[in-house]
C-alpha cells in the first residue's frame, strides 16, 4: 500500500513514517506543504493520503479531488480530538478514516486497510442507496401530486394521471418534474 | 426546451401560467388555491422568540471579510440577541465545510459557492447546506509577478494601459510560450468552488484563455500565496485581501485588477449553516442573522472602518499588519509600487446596496459557473436548486422584524446598471451600486441556458440538452 503523507509537524512525522513502514506500507513521499501536492499525486498515485484535519493543505487536496477522477479518495485524517462523537460525525461526513494523535503504531496498518476497504464498500453502497432513494422519492411525489389533484378537482385517478403525463410529454419533462411543479417541491 | 420566451417564475415562483397552459383550467384553478405565495415565510414568522440554543460557535478563515462575524462577536451584537458566541479560526475551507456538516460548528464564513457545492455534493458527501445571509460584496484581486507583468507590457503595451486591465496581453504571452514549446504557466486560487476561481477563470476566458488547457490552475491557501509568488512556484493568483496588497507592498507583484472591476458589486462570502441545524434551531438562526446584519451595518460605515481594521488584524483573526489590512478596508487600492493608492470606495461592501440579501439569482450564477467549468455534470433545475440553498425568505423575515429595508423579489439581472440606481422592488427603496461585467456581458436569470451558451470558452461536461429540458 502506497501512502502519501502531508504533514508539517516534524515530531508527528517522525512517529508516523517509521510506523507505517514497519506496518508494511510504502511511504511514497512526505510533503510538508501543498506546494507540489498535485504533481506528486499524479506521479506517485498513492492508495491513501494521510493529512491532519487542521492542515490548510486540505484545500489543495480538495481541488485535486474535484478536478481529477484519479484522486486517491481514501483520505485518512489525523486529529487531536479523540471523542467518539467527533469521530462518528467525521465518518458520516464522508471522511474515510479518522486517526487520533498518539495512536499505537501497531494499529496503523489495520486502520489503513479498513479505510481502503470501507471506502470501496461505502462507494458501492452509496451509489446504490442514492439510486433507490431517488426512485422511491420520485414515486412518492407523483402519488402525492395525483392525490392532490384528485382531491381538488374530483377527477378520477386515471384522468389525473393522463393529464399529468400529457403535461410532461408536452414539455419534454419527466413525470416527477410535473409532480414537483404541482407540489411546489424544489429539486 | 429552449423555446419558452418568458419565464413567469422570475418574480412569482408559483408556476401558475405554466399549469394553466398544460393541464387545463380546472386543475390550474385547483392549484392556485393550493399554493398561495409566501407560505414558507409565514411558517418562519410564526415561530416563538425563544432561542433553542444560546451557546454557538462560528467558524472563520483569516481574511478581511470575516469582519461581520468578528464584529458581531467583539462589539456585542451576538450578545444583544441572546447568543453566547465563540469564534473559531479554521485552517481550511474544507475544514469549514466539514465542521458545519457534522455540527462541530454552528455556522461559518463561507465562500458563496460553498453551500451550493455542499448541497450538491461537489467535492464531498452531499449535505444540505443553506445561507440566508450574504456577508459582503467584492473584496478580491488578481495579482501577477513583476516578471509576468513586464512580459505582458512588452506583449501589448496598449492593452496594459487600459483599466480595468484585461487578459489580452496575457493571452499573447501564453501564445508566445506555446509557440516556443514552453510549459504552461501556473496560477493559483483558493478553493475549487471559490469566487476567486470563478473570477479568475472569467477574466482569463474573456480574453480567450482556457484556464484548464492554456495554464495550470492550482489551489494554495490564502496566507501562502505571497510566499509562493515570491519563490516563483506560481506567476499569479486570485485571492482576497490583504494578500494582493501584501505582494504590492513587498514589491514582488502587480495587483492587475480587482474583482470589483471584473463584476461590479459581485457577491463574495456568505454565512452558511447546515439545513438540519437551521430547521432544529430556527430562532437561534434568526437571532444570528439579526446580529450579523447589525454588525454589517456598523462595519459598513466609513467612520467605523479604522476600528474594524484594529479588531480584525489581531492575531486571533486575520493576523496581518494593520496597515496592510487598512488599504482595502478604508477604500483604497494600490495596483503597484509606482502608482499612489487609488480610491476604491466599494472594494469592501458589507451592508449598502442590499449586500446582505441572498439573491437567488446569485446562487444561480454560481451554478452556471460550476457547469461551465465542468465541476458539476448532473442536470438540475438551476432556479429551483438555488431556492433550496439560498434562503431570502428567512432574510426577509428577519429584516421585517428589525424594520430594515429589504428587497421583495428574489431575482435580479446583472450587467444592466452602469451607474448607481434605486431598487424599487423593496420594502423601502434601496440605493444600489452598478452591476456591470467588465466584458459587457449581461446575466438574466430567466434565460440561464442562453447565458451558459453565450460563453466562448467553456469546459462544460453536463448534457446540455438535458440541462435545457430542466431550465427552458
Amino acid at each position: 500500500m502506497r501512502v502519501l503523507i502531508v504533514e508539517n509537524q516534524p515530531d508527528r512525522l517522525a512517529m508516523l513514517a517509521p510506523a507505517l513502514e514497519a506496518a508494511g506500507c510504502v511511504v511514497a513521499a512526505t510533503l510538508n506543504s501543498a506546494r507540489s501536492l498535485d504533481a506528486q499525486i499524479q506521479v506517485l498515485r498513492p492508495d491513501v493520503v494521510i493529512i491532519a484535519t487542521d492542515s490548510p493543505d486540505r484545500d489543495t487536496l480538495e481541488n485535486i479531488c474535484v478536478a481529477n477522477q484519479g484522486c486517491p479518495r481514501p483520505i485518512v485524517m489525523f486529529t487531536g480530538d479523540g471523542s467518539t462523537d467527533s469521530i462518528r460525525a467525521a465518518m458520516q461526513a464522508g471522511v474515510t478514516s479518522y486517526v487520533v494523535d498518539g495512536l499505537d503504531p501497531v494499529r496503523l496498518r489495520p486502520i489503513l486497510d479498513v479505510a481502503v476497504s470501507r471506502f470501496e464498500a461505502y462507494q458501492a453502497l452509496h451509489d446504490q442507496l442514492e439510486q433507490t432513494r431517488l426512485e422511491l422519492s420520485e414515486r412518492k411525489l407523483i402519488d402525492q401530486a395525483k392525490a392532490l389533484l384528485i382531491k381538488q378537482t374530483g377527477a378520477s385517478e386515471p384522468e389525473v394521471y393522463r393529464e399529468m403525463r400529457r403535461a410532461a410529454m408536452d414539455r419534454g419533462l419527466k413525470l416527477v418534474d410535473i409532480a414537483r411543479q404541482i407540489l411546489q417541491k424544489p429539486t | 426546451m429552449s423555446d419558452t420566451p418568458t419565464l413567469p417564475i422570475l418574480q412569482d415562483p408559483s408556476k401558475r401560467d405554466f399549469m394553466k397552459k398544460t393541464t387545463g383550467l380546472s386543475v390550474a384553478a385547483a392549484l392556485m388555491a393550493l399554493v398561495p405565495p409566501g407560505v414558507r415565510e409565514g411558517a418562519w414568522a410564526a415561530g416563538t422568540d425563544g432561542l433553542e440554543k444560546t451557546d454557538v460557535t462560528f467558524g472563520i478563515i483569516p481574511l478581511t471579510d470575516c469582519a461581520p462575524i468578528v464584529i458581531a462577536h467583539e462589539k456585542g451584537f451576538f450578545k444583544k440577541y441572546g447568543l453566547n458566541s465563540s469564534v473559531s479560526k479554521e485552517a481550511s475551507w474544507a475544514n469549514i465545510r466539514d465542521k458545519v456538516s457534522i455540527g462541530a460548528l454552528d455556522g461559518a464564513h463561507m465562500l458563496a459557492g460553498m453551500p451550493i457545492a455542499a448541497t450538491l455534493g461537489i467535492g464531498a458527501t452531499p449535505k444540505p447546506t443553506i445561507t440566508a445571509f450574504s456577508m459582503d460584496l467584492n473584496g478580491n484581486g488578481i495579482t501577477v509577478s513583476n516578471e509576468l507583468y513586464e512580459r505582458m507590457v512588452a506583449a501589448d503595451p496598449v492593452a496594459m494601459k487600459q483599466r480595468p486591465t484585461t487578459a489580452v496581453a496575457l493571452k499573447k504571452v501564453i501564445d508566445a510560450d506555446k509557440a516556443a514549446g514552453k510549459e504552461a504557466m501556473t496560477f493559483a486560487m483558493v478553493f475549487p468552488v471559490s469566487t476567486h476561481n470563478y473570477e479568475l477563470r472569467y477574466w482569463l476566458a474573456s480574453a480567450g484563455i482556457n484556464p484548464d488547457k492554456d495554464i495550470r490552475l492550482i489551489v494554495i491557501p490564502p496566507p501562502q500565496m505571497v510566499a509562493n509568488l515570491q519563490s516563483k512556484n506560481i506567476v499569479g493568483y486570485c485571492v482576497g485581501e490583504p494578500w494582493n496588497q501584501r505582494a504590492v507592498e513587498l514589491g514582488i507583484g502587480h495587483a492587475l485588477v480587482t474583482d470589483y472591476e471584473i463584476w461590479k458589486n459581485n457577491p463574495e462570502k456568505v454565512f452558511g449553516v447546515n439545513l438540519e441545524w437551521a430547521e432544529k434551531y430556527p430562532n437561534t438562526h434568526k437571532a444570528t442573522i439579526k446580529a450579523l446584519l447589525e454588525a454589517a451595518m456598523w462595519a459598513d460605515k466609513p467612520e467605523n472602518r479604522k476600528e474594524v481594521v484594529q479588531i480584525i488584524s489581531a492575531k486571533s483573526y486575520v493576523n496581518a499588519p494593520p496597515d496592510v489590512v487598512d488599504n482595502s478596508m478604508t477604500g483604497t487600492w494600490r495596483y503597484n509600487r509606482v502608482e499612489a493608492p487609488q480610491p476604491m470606495p466599494d472594494f469592501n461592501v458589507f451592508y449598502r446596496y442590499a449586500a446582505n440579501y441572498p439573491w437567488l439569482s446569485h446562487a444561480a450564477w454560481y451554478i452556471t459557473q460550476m457547469y461551465r467549468w465542468g465541476q458539476f455534470d448532473r442536470p438540475v433545475d438551476i432556479r429551483k436548486t438555488a431556492a433550496t440553498i439560498y434562503r431570502p425568505d428567512i432574510y426577509r423575515t428577519v429584516a421585517r422584524e428589525m424594520n430594515v429595508p429589504c428587497p421583495t423579489g428574489d431575482w435580479k439581472t446583472e450587467g444592466m446598471n452602469k451607474n448607481p440606481w434605486t431598487l424599487k422592488a423593496a420594502t423601502q427603496p434601496i440605493p444600489m451600486g452598478p452591476d456591470t461585467f467588465f466584458d459587457g456581458m449581461t446575466y438574466d436569470p430567466a434565460k440561464l441556458m442562453a447565458y451558459l451558451k453565450g460563453f466562448k470558452v467553456s469546459n462544460a461536461k453536463v448534457d446540455m440538452a438535458a440541462l435545457a429540458r430542466l431550465n427552458g
